[in-house]
C-alpha cells in the first residue's frame, strides 16, 4: 500500500465532541459489564439470597420481639429500605475484585490504551455497578410485597428509589475500585472487603434508628453515605416512612461522594497497569 | 511522513533498577521491527512507555508523530496493542469484544459492523463470532486480539510476545495473519519476542536489548554477518546477551510463561 492511501485514512475526521464521547464511552464500558451479567446471571441470583434471609428471618424475629422502637412504622416496614441499601452495598463492595481480575488477565490494558478518558472508564464501571443493583432491588420489592411490607408503588417514588439505589451502588462500587487500585491483589482485597462492609452496615440507620446509638457511633453514622441512602429510601419506598434529613441532602451527599470517588479512582486506575 | 516511532534517550527506573536505559531508536513507517532480548531486558517496559501506560523517568518518545507524554490521546488513537497477557474478555463473545473495541474508538456504527464482519472473516473466526471467547483455543484468542487491536486501523501496532504459549501450528497461523495484515494495511509493527525464528520470519529489522540497553541494531542478515559466517539469529542473540535464547530464563520467567500458556489454553 502506498503512503498516499495511508494518508487518506479518515483518522481524525468523524470524532464526536468531548461531552458526547464521554457519554458514549461510559455507556460502552457499562454495557460490556451488563452483557457479561446477561451471559452468566448466577452471581445476581446468589446475591439475592442474603437480603431475602434478612427480611424473612432477621426481620420477622425482631418485628415480633418489638425490641427496636421505630415509631409509627412497623419494624418490617422500617427494615425493608435498610435491607435494600445493604444488598446494594454488599454486591457493590466486592466489585473491585473483578477489576483486579481484569488487570491480572490483561483486559484492563486494552481499555487503558484506548482513547477513552480515564474518568469515563471508571464512570462506566460505576454505572454498571449501579445498574446491577437494580436487579436486586426488583427481587427485594417482590419479597417485601409477599411478606406484607407497605410499599409505595407510585411512579415518582419508584423512580426515586431507582435513582437512589443506582447512585448509592455506583458510589460503593467506585469505593471498591479505589481499594482495588490500592491493594492490587485479590487476597488482600477479600480481607479488606470483609473488614469494611460490617462497620459501614452497622454504623448506619439500616437496621435501627440512629437515635438508639451511643454518641460516638452516631458521629460515624452521620458521615456514612449508607445512612443517607437508607434515609432517602425510607421516605420513598414504604408508606408512612419518613426521612431524618431533607431528601435533597440525601441525594446531595450520595452524588457528592460518587463524584469525589470517581475523581480519585480515575487517578489511581491507570496505575494498575504499571 | 514522520517516523512511526522515535525515542530519544528514553529511560525508566524502578527504584534503583534501570529497566530501560537511554534507549534511542527510530522505526520507519510500514516497517516490521522486532525488539529482542532475554526476559527482563526491558522490552515490555519500552512498549508500555510507547503506548502511554507508563510514564518515562527521563527522555522522550513520539509515536505516529505524537508525543507520548503530552499528546497521550493522539497517541492512543493512532496505536493498536496486543499485550502478552489476555486482552479479549472471555465472558463476552468474539463479536461483542470487537464491538466494544470499535465503539471505544468511535467508529460509526454501519462502518463498525462492516469492519467487524470483515475482521472475523479475515481472522477465520466468522463461524464462532457469537461464541464466548472463553471457549476459544489459544491461537483463536490471539487472532481475535489482533483483530481487536486493528479494528480502528492504527498506524502503529504493538505486539508483545504475540506467540508465547502457542503450539507450532497456531504460531504459524498467527505469523501468516500478521504478514497478510501488514501487506493489506501497511501498518507499522513493533513486536517483542524471544523466539529467534519468529524474529527472522517476520522482522525487517531487529534491535537486541540487554539489561535495558540497545546492544545491537540491524537486519537479521546483517547482524548474523557481523557475528560470523554461517551465524544464525540465535548466535547473534547469544553473542550480545551472553545467554541462550532457548534456555528460558529464571524460575519467575518460567512461571509467567506457563501461566500465560495455560490461560491461552
Amino acid at each position: 500500500m502506498t503512503s498516499l492511501e495511508r494518508a487518506a485514512r479518515p483518522v481524525a475526521s468523524a470524532e464526536p465532541p468531548a461531552a458526547a464521547r464521554f457519554v458514549l464511552d461510559v455507556w460502552t464500558v457499562a454495557e460490556a459489564e451488563l452483557r457479561k451479567l446477561a451471559h452468566d446471571p448466577t452471581e445476581l441470583l446468589t446475591r439475592a439470597v442474603q437480603p431475602i434471609l434478612w427480611l424473612l428471618v432477621f426481620g420477622q424475629v425482631l418485628a415480633r420481639a418489638r425490641a427496636i422502637p421505630t415509631g409509627q412504622l412497623g419494624y418490617i416496614d422500617f427494615l425493608a429500605p435498610g435491607v435494600l441499601a445493604q444488598s446494594a452495598l454488599f454486591s457493590a463492595i466486592f466489585f473491585g475484585i473483578a477489576v483486579i481480575w481484569e488487570r491480572d488477565l490483561g483486559v484492563l490494558h486494552k481499555y487503558l490504551v484506548s482513547p477513552a478518558s480515564r474518568i469515563s472508564l471508571v464512570a462506566g464501571k460505576a454505572l454498571a455497578g449501579g445498574l446491577r443493583a437494580l436487579v436486586q432491588a426488583a427481587v427485594i420489592y417482590v419479597v417485601a410485597a409477599l411478606i406484607g411490607v407497605h410499599l409505595q408503588v407510585g411512579l415518582p417514588q419508584v423512580l426515586g428509589v431507582a435513582v437512589v439505589v443506582v447512585l448509592g451502588a455506583a458510589g460503593f462500587a467506585t469505593f471498591s475500585l479505589v481499594i482495588a487500585c490500592v491493594v492490587r491483589t485479590r487476597e488482600r482485597f477479600m480481607g479488606i472487603g470483609q473488614v469494611l462492609t460490617m462497620p459501614l452496615f452497622f454504623a448506619s440507620s439500616a437496621v435501627y434508628p440512629i437515635a438508639l446509638m451511643p454518641t460516638w457511633l452516631q458521629v460515624l453514622a452521620n458521615v456514612n453515605p449508607l445512612t443517607y441512602q437508607v434515609d432517602a429510601l425510607r421516605s420513598l419506598m414504604v408508606a408512612g416512612g419518613t426521612s431524618t434529613f431533607p431528601i435533597t441532602l440525601d441525594f446531595g451527599v450520595l452524588a457528592f461522594a460518587l463524584v469525589v470517588l470517581l475523581v480519585i479512582a480515575a487517578r489511581l486506575y491507570p496505575r494498575l497497569a504499571i | 511522513m514522520p517516523l512511526a516511532i522515535r525515542t530519544n534517550a528514553l529511560t525508566r527506573r524502578f527504584g534503583a533498577v534501570c529497566a530501560v536505559d537511554a534507549l534511542s531508536l527510530s522505526v520507519e513507517p510500514g516497517e516490521v521491527f522486532g525488539l529482542l532480548g532475554p526476559n527482563g531486558a526491558g522490552k515490555t517496559t519500552t512498549i508500555k512507555m510507547l503506548i502511554t501506560l507508563l510514564p518515562p523517568t527521563t527522555g522522550s518518545a513520539t509515536v505516529a508523530g505524537h508525543n507520548v507524554l503530552t499528546e497521550q490521546r493522539l497517541v492512543r488513537r493512532s496505536i493498536g496493542y496486543v499485550p502478552q497477557l489476555l486482552s479479549s474478555d472471555g465472558a463476552l463473545t468474539a463479536r461483542e469484544n470487537l464491538d466494544i473495541s470499535g465503539r471505544l474508538y468511535h467508529i460509526p456504527s454501519a462502518e463498525r459492523r462492516a469492519r467487524i464482519d470483515a475482521a472475523l472473516e479475515f481472522m477465520g473466526l466468522a463461524d464462532v463470532a457469537d461464541h464466548l471467547v472463553r471457549t476459544f483455543s489459544g491461537g483463536m484468542i490471539r487472532r481475535l486480539e489482533i483483530a481487536q487491536a486493528m479494528l480502528h486501523q492504527p498506524e502503529v501496532l504493538f505486539l508483545d510476545e504475540p506467540t508465547v504459549g502457542l503450539d507450532p501450528v497456531a504460531r504459524r497461523a498467527v505469523w501468516e495473519h500478521v504478514r497478510r495484515l501488514r501487506e493489506r494495511e501497511g501498518t507499522t509493527i513493533l513486536l517483542t519476542t524471544h523466539y529467534m525464528d519468529e524474529a527472522a520470519e517476520l522482522c525487517e529489522r531487529v534491535g537486541i536489548m540487554h539489561l535495558g540497553k540497545l546492544v545491537a541494531l540491524g537486519t537479521p542478515e546483517s547482524l548474523a554477518g557481523e557475528v560470523g559466517s554461517g551465524a544464525t539469529l540465535d548466535d547473534v542473540f547469544t553473542h550480545y546477551t551472553g545467554s541462550d535464547p532457548n534456555e528460558g530464563g529464571t524460575y519467575r520467567d518460567v512461571a509467567r510463561t506457563r501461566r500465560t500458556a495455560r490461560r491461552l489454553g
